[in-house]
């Protein structure tokens, strides 16, 4: 399944390249903290909770929540063929909130607090973590 | 040690123009400045502290420097977006108060409107660490984190697009008055929830308006402010803070207001209920909201209420705010806000506002900044001023 979303190519680096790495496997790989446990996000060698700096990198659920959502009418660049489509902040199992696009679904049908999970659209070497409606993508 | 007294806004200028094609960005920093200090009767050989932010062309405050002639004690280029010169005000104030300068100008300018260089050059950000996990998903530009914000207010709170609407029209009544204003006509919460949707729940006429221009203001210590024959405004209490991603769990229901406000207020020996006029920064509907509650002048979720009530339409309500029509009619020079924010209170205080939109006795007046993004990380920053005696 692919949303037709543009999908810009990720550039690793020395820090987060784990993270990438998943990706292109189609899994989602989250740095913890070995410290203090936290699950970091946005993916990097470093724990802003405590200051750590060891961390083991483990596959999360690819399950999650809708924190907060918006329909975008207007896209700059190659987004302004694919409007409207929806960027939101999606909290993952794991307790993140990261950002991303909600696809495999009309975007007035997207809710706050609705479960989505993990779909991986590739891009390049790489894939990039989009969500869909829980239950739609298998 | 407090900047409370320290320090005072001896002169404050607004480029008069909202498009301006034919001068470039140097050229409306030297021409805000030197509008300010002829506003405090001042000039560029007196200016011993200069600062700017991210808008400044170059190497910022030393390429303007270079251009302006300035000899300098004290450089600062702090740069939070739209908030930095609520920053720079006062930092200006602690400088001052150290005895690092004395006469500190505050430079804006830019022209978005007429395909000048963006401000802050979105290239520099391509190497944030945060980049690759930010920029994939076509946020469109500024609006998309503060819908992001939007979205969230309304699903904890019940606040509904006619509330924020409510705070446009309040805008543009105060706009109808500024013969300068970008947006001059007032316009009503039907015309403001029935423009075209940009990114939801936020409309067109959610936004600020986009215009070249800029301002700047000068800061004085108190001695030099006594010398001058113009009324100041006495710097009272300033605060700051960033607010960020917090490893990954942002709050989207609060700004870095909640910091920032209670810092200067503290500072300033006043409470919420003291300010007669306030300068809240409007990027978006959702920033003037989400920052009224922060700063205390309503609870947490009831800005929608608040607004709905009239209370920020000047000269009678119970908060007049951005009496010259603000970011979302009158000017957001180089897409920022903060200095106008600063110009504006400048003016109540001083008496001089539009004599429609003047709050009687102005004595203590509130400036606040959001640069950067309510939707990821951004920098709050609030000052309040008072009269001379205050
Ligand atoms: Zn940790």
């Amino acid at each position: 399944m692919s949303s037709g979303l543009p999908t810009a190519e990720p550039r690793p680096t020395v820090e987060n390249h784990p993270y990438w790495e998943g990706t292109a496997q189609g899994r989602l790989v989250l740095p913890r903290c070995t410290a203090c446990g936290t699950v970091i996000w946005y993916p990097r060698a470093f724990c802003s909770s405590c200051r750590g700096t060891d961390v083991e990198w483990f596959e999360a659920s690819g399950r999650g929540t809708i924190y907060s959502f918006t329909i975008s009418h207007r896209g700059q660049g190659p987004w302004r063929d694919v409007a409207p489509y929806v960027v939101a902040y999606v909290e993952l199992e794991e307790g993140p909130r990261v950002l991303t696009n909600v696809v495999g679904c009309d975007p007035d049908e997207v809710k706050v607090a609705q479960p989505v999970e993990a779909v991986f659209e590739p891009a390049g070497e790489y894939a990039l973590l989009r969500f869909a409606p829980a239950g739609t993508t298998s | 040690m407090s900047v409370r007294g320290a320090a005072f806004i001896a002169g404050a200028y607004e480029h008069p123009l909202r498009e301006i094609p034919d001068r470039t960005v140097a050229q409306i920093h030297a021409e805000v400045a030197a509008g300010a200090l002829a506003d405090a009767g001042l000039g560029f050989d007196d200016v011993d502290g200069y600062f700017c932010a991210g808008d400044a062309p170059g190497f910022g405050g030393l390429s303007m420097a270079d251009y302006m002639g300035l000899q300098l004690s004290y450089v600062d280029n702090t740069e939070t977006g739209g908030s930095s010169y609520l920053y720079h005000v006062g930092h200006a104030a602690a400088a001052i108060a150290a005895g690092k300068c004395r006469v500190a100008l505050v430079t804006l300018a830019g022209k978005p409107r007429t395909g000048g260089p963006p401000p802050g050059g979105a290239g520099r950000f391509f190497d944030a660490p945060e980049s690759g996990f930010e920029t994939f998903w076509g946020i469109p530009g500024a609006i998309g984190g503060y819908a992001l914000a939007a979205q969230r207010h309304m699903y904890e709170f019940g606040t509904t697009s006619e509330q924020l609407a409510e705070i446009k029209v309040a805008a543009s009544l105060h706009a109808q008055h500024n013969p300068n204003a970008f947006l001059p006509d007032p316009v009503t919460v039907e015309e403001v929830v029935d423009s075209p949707m940009i990114c939801s729940p936020l409309h067109r006429l959610d936004c600020c308006v986009i215009t070249d221009g800029g301002g700047a203001v000068v800061v004085v210590a108190p001695e030099v402010a006594r010398q001058l024959d113009r009324t100041c405004a006495k710097v009272l209490g300033h605060g700051e803070a960033p607010k960020h991603t917090a490893n990954g769990r942002i709050d989207l229901t609060y700004s870095g207001a909640v910091w920032s406000g209670p810092r200067a207020f503290e500072e300033a020996g006043v409470t919420p209920a003291d300010v007669d006029y306030a300068s809240i920064y409007d990027s978006f509907t959702i920033t003037v909201m989400m920052t009224l509650e922060d700063l205390g002048f309503c609870e947490k979720g009831k800005g929608g209420p608040f607004v709905a009530d009239g209370a920020l339409v000047a000269p009678d309500g119970r908060l007049p705010f951005n009496t010259d029509g603000g970011g979302l009619c009158n000017n957001h020079p180089a897409n920022r806000g903060g200095m106008t924010k600063i110009i504006e209170a400048v003016r109540q205080i001083r008496g001089e506002a539009h004599p429609a939109v003047q709050v009687p006795d102005c004595r203590i007046a509130l400036a606040h900044g959001t640069g950067g993004s309510l939707g990821m990380r951004h920098g709050s920053a609030t000052l309040i001023l008072g009269q001379e005696d205050a």
